[in-house]
């Protein structure tokens, strides 16, 4: 047991900090503000490998561990938590079902570009009626002749506005109960009958670029389904595993952001005649925030090392997930109390954390389905 | 990044769990509700070589790495805090110190001894009038021929009366503050020491607390332990270690509180059905266990950074472990008897003793707030 990073990684940290400071951050307020999708930024990560970070050398990535997908998506949230999410969906949840369910041909043409970051992907699971119940979306997928007609409608579909290609899920066996006969397609966004609705206007994460995104006759050639036909939940399950990690990585680097901001500010802000970080009140404050940081940081850490490792790692994804992204809350509403009024006001980044990290307990499973998750799992251990 | 445990520490895991299940389950709720010391209990952890996890193979002991000292500590908790307390304070704050700081007398006279479980070990630094506050402690030391003449008070002593030896705290040049404070090692035999009554605690009754007089105690000069004014880092050099223990221990009242949940809810029937099948019964099992591995997480990253470093280089992370531990030991015992229901407010059920022994885990080794001015104070520094 050795619960420290090794150099490698170490220095993957020091890389990935100082080009988000000195490449991201400078942006990330006005990103926030203008809501724009950050092209450029997206680009710059692309450069670095960022969004094929976990897919194999042959397929146009960057092929590193969990770890190191860990560290580079909490390093890149910490200045800008919306391009966090940008690189957490191309990564975990349109690159990573392909690299594992893709066929070569596919893999040619849907990984290798959206890997190497001159295309983006996105992930549409969701609907208007059907959230945490993903299975039961009404996405109808038909196969006429060679292709499959879909029609339904998709919401809140994080990078949809710059996306070039989609994974979508539909029924594909109407007579089949909730969570079966559902099967996952990859969709061009050229292809007739897809249209981009307009952006959500958002709490947080301004940024990405979310959207409906709307199926109407949209005409799928047949060897665009990924996976098998019907098979599609459990592609759409595993791929969430991994997804929470991504998202435990997102909260982590809120956090982290939002922590620093508070304790540098502690240590300039003056009130009754002393610096504020040397009132036990506002230390207490700091002590919680760093210790809830370093256990959220050791589950996310856990749970890279196990999917590495394991076959699956439901468990471990989801207590991280649902551990970091409560902690990102906990710490941000605590930063700004530590900047009071300052930390009400966009002057300051924790304004931002506070907004961006209220989405960590929403998406890719609320908090409530995480327990559902854990329950489920720790229920069937038993003896 | 490297969670895995070691065949041994796993082989180690498994035989403490089958041992506190076979031999101490059955008869610890009997015993604590007597507040009886389980001390044959506690000789077959000597047996076991659980008495010498922090002592020198050289001096008999096991010489355990810290990681191993934790799922000891895990596994004996999740039966009986108070045998774990008992365990911990003789290895992390006895044996530990007299390993690292004595001469080699000291450590022939007493470490064989102990690690036999022969003797047990006590650590004597809290008074009536100083708890978080250590340094201002009022016990003396005056140096008089060929021995030391201690007089004071020491209050809330783990192992009072059952043990053969105490690390003691006082000042020997009270002008010089923290730096005119030694520590010495005091047998209950000598002249001038007598115990006070035991405490009537809340928990951990199985574990004896009691108070040390010291009048006129009549200590031999070469019980110094480490030279005159190293007293607090003696005493404070067990502290990162003994909290690193007491996070496990922590950690294991609430798993055996989670496992008993887990159990009842199953079990236990309501509006048709098991309670384990309400999301509200769900919901609470689902943290407690995310909590636990959380704790458990920190814990082990504080003992596996203890062997890899030397002295004083883990503070924050066996502060942090042991905020975090005994915080969420307090919330899971909470939970569990509410998963109970009345019957977890019963001494039936074995998640009434759990919660009130999780208690005092946000209490010793450094209250919740000192750990926090410790983890504050390196965030700050």
């Amino acid at each position: 047991m050795k619960m420290e990073l090794d150099d490698e990684h170490k220095m993957l940290r020091e890389n990935i900090r100082s080009f988000a400071e000195s490449e991201i951050r400078p942006k990330a307020a006005e990103s926030d503000r203008t809501r724009k999708f950050p092209h450029a930024e997206v680009r710059k990560c692309a450069e670095l490998g960022l969004m094929g970070i976990m897919v194999p050398e042959q397929d146009g990535g960057a092929a590193m561990d969990s770890l190191s997908y860990v560290i580079i998506i909490e390093e890149i949230s910490r200045v800008d938590a919306s391009l966090g999410v940008i690189l957490s969906v191309n990564n975990s949840l349109y690159s990573h079902p392909i690299t594992k369910f893709g066929t070569p041909a596919q893999k040619k043409k849907y990984l290798e570009p959206f890997a190497r970051g001159e295309k983006v992907g996105c992930y549409c699971l969701t609907e208007p009626d059907s959230g945490s119940d993903a299975g039961s979306l009404r996405t109808q997928a038909k196969l006429q002749g060679d292709r499959w007609i879909l029609n339904g409608s998709k919401v809140f579909v994080t990078n949809g506005i710059a996306a070039d290609a989609a994974i979508v899920y539909a029924k594909t066996d109407p007579a089949a109960p909730s969570s079966k006969g559902i099967s996952a397609f990859i969709v061009e966004k050229t292809f007739p009958g897809y249209s981009v609705g307009k952006p959500e206007t958002k709490l947080g994460i301004t940024s990405s670029g979310s959207v409906e995104i709307v199926l109407q006759n949209c005409e799928v050639p047949k060897e665009n389904l990924l996976g098998e036909v019907d098979k599609g939940f459990s592609i759409a399950l595993h791929t969430l595993d991994g997804g929470r990690i991504g998202i435990a990585a997102q909260a982590l680097g809120i956090a982290q952001g939002a922590f620093d901001e508070a304790l540098k500010y502690s240590k300039e802000r003056k009130q009754f005649g002393v610096p504020i970080s040397q009132h036990q009140a506002i230390q207490f404050y700091l002590a919680d925030m760093a210790t809830e940081i370093d256990a959220a940081r050791l589950l996310a850490y856990r749970a890279a090392r196990a999917k590495d490792t394991q076959d699956r790692y439901t468990l471990e994804a989801s207590m991280a997930k649902l551990f970091a992204s409560e902690v990102a809350n906990k710490v941000a509403y605590k930063a700004v109390q530590i900047f009071g009024g300052y930390g009400y006001i966009n002057e300051y980044p924790v304004e931002r954390y506070f907004r961006d990290a209220r989405i960590c307990e929403l998406y890719e499973g609320t908090s409530e389905v995480q327990r559902l998750v854990i329950s489920g799992q720790i229920l069937k251990q038993q003896a | 990044m490297d969670f895995t445990l070691t065949e041994e520490q796993r082989m180690l895991r498994e035989m403490l769990r089958d041992f506190a299940d076979r031999e101490m389950a059955p008869i610890i709720p009997v015993l604590e509700r007597r507040g009886e010391y389980p001390g044959a209990i506690v000789r077959k952890l000597g047996d076991l070589g659980i008495l010498g996890m922090t002592i020198p193979e050289a001096y008999g002991g096991t010489a355990f790495d810290t990681v191993s000292i934790c799922l000891a500590m895990e596994e004996i908790a999740r039966v009986c805090a108070s045998t774990a307390v008992t365990v911990s304070v003789h290895n992390s704050a006895c044996a530990a110190p007299i390993a690292r700081f004595g001469t080699a007398a000291q450590k022939k006279q007493y470490l064989p001894r102990m690690a036999r479980g022969e003797i047990i070990g006590g650590f004597a630094l809290t008074e009536p009038g100083t708890g978080s506050d250590a340094a201002r402690l009022t016990a003396r030391a005056v140096r008089r021929g060929d021995r030391y003449i201690l007089n004071g008070t020491k209050s809330w002593i783990t192992n009072a009366r059952i043990g053969g030896v105490y690390l003691v705290m006082a000042a020997t040049d009270p002008s010089a503050g923290r730096r005119g404070i030694s520590s010495f090692l005091v047998e209950p035999g000598m002249p001038g020491f007598s115990f006070g009554k035991d405490e009537d605690k809340m928990g951990l009754r199985s574990s004896v607390t009691g108070m040390i007089n010291l009048a006129d105690c009549e200590v031999p000069a070469e019980n110094l332990l480490g030279e005159e004014g190293m007293g607090l880092r003696v005493a404070f050099s067990t502290l990162d270690g003994g909290r690193i223990g007491i996070a496990a221990q922590a950690i294991g009242i609430a798993r055996a509180a989670f496992e008993e949940a887990r159990r009842y809810a199953q079990v236990r029937h309501a509006f048709g059905g098991p309670i384990a099948s309400f999301q509200a019964i769900k919901f609470m099992l689902a943290d407690m266990a995310m909590e636990i591995d959380a704790a458990r997480l920190l814990a082990w990253r504080a003992a596996s950074r203890k062997d890899l470093v030397e002295s004083g280089g883990y503070s924050r992370e066996a502060a942090m472990a042991k905020l975090y531990a005994s915080e969420m030991a307090n919330r899971v015992c909470y939970r569990a008897v509410q998963v109970h229901g009345g019957y977890g407010y019963s001494k039936e059920y074995n998640v009434e003793r759990f919660y009130r022994d999780a208690r005092v885990t946000t209490i010793y080794e450094g209250t919740s707030e000192i750990q926090r001015v410790i983890i504050a104070r390196g965030l700050l520094a």
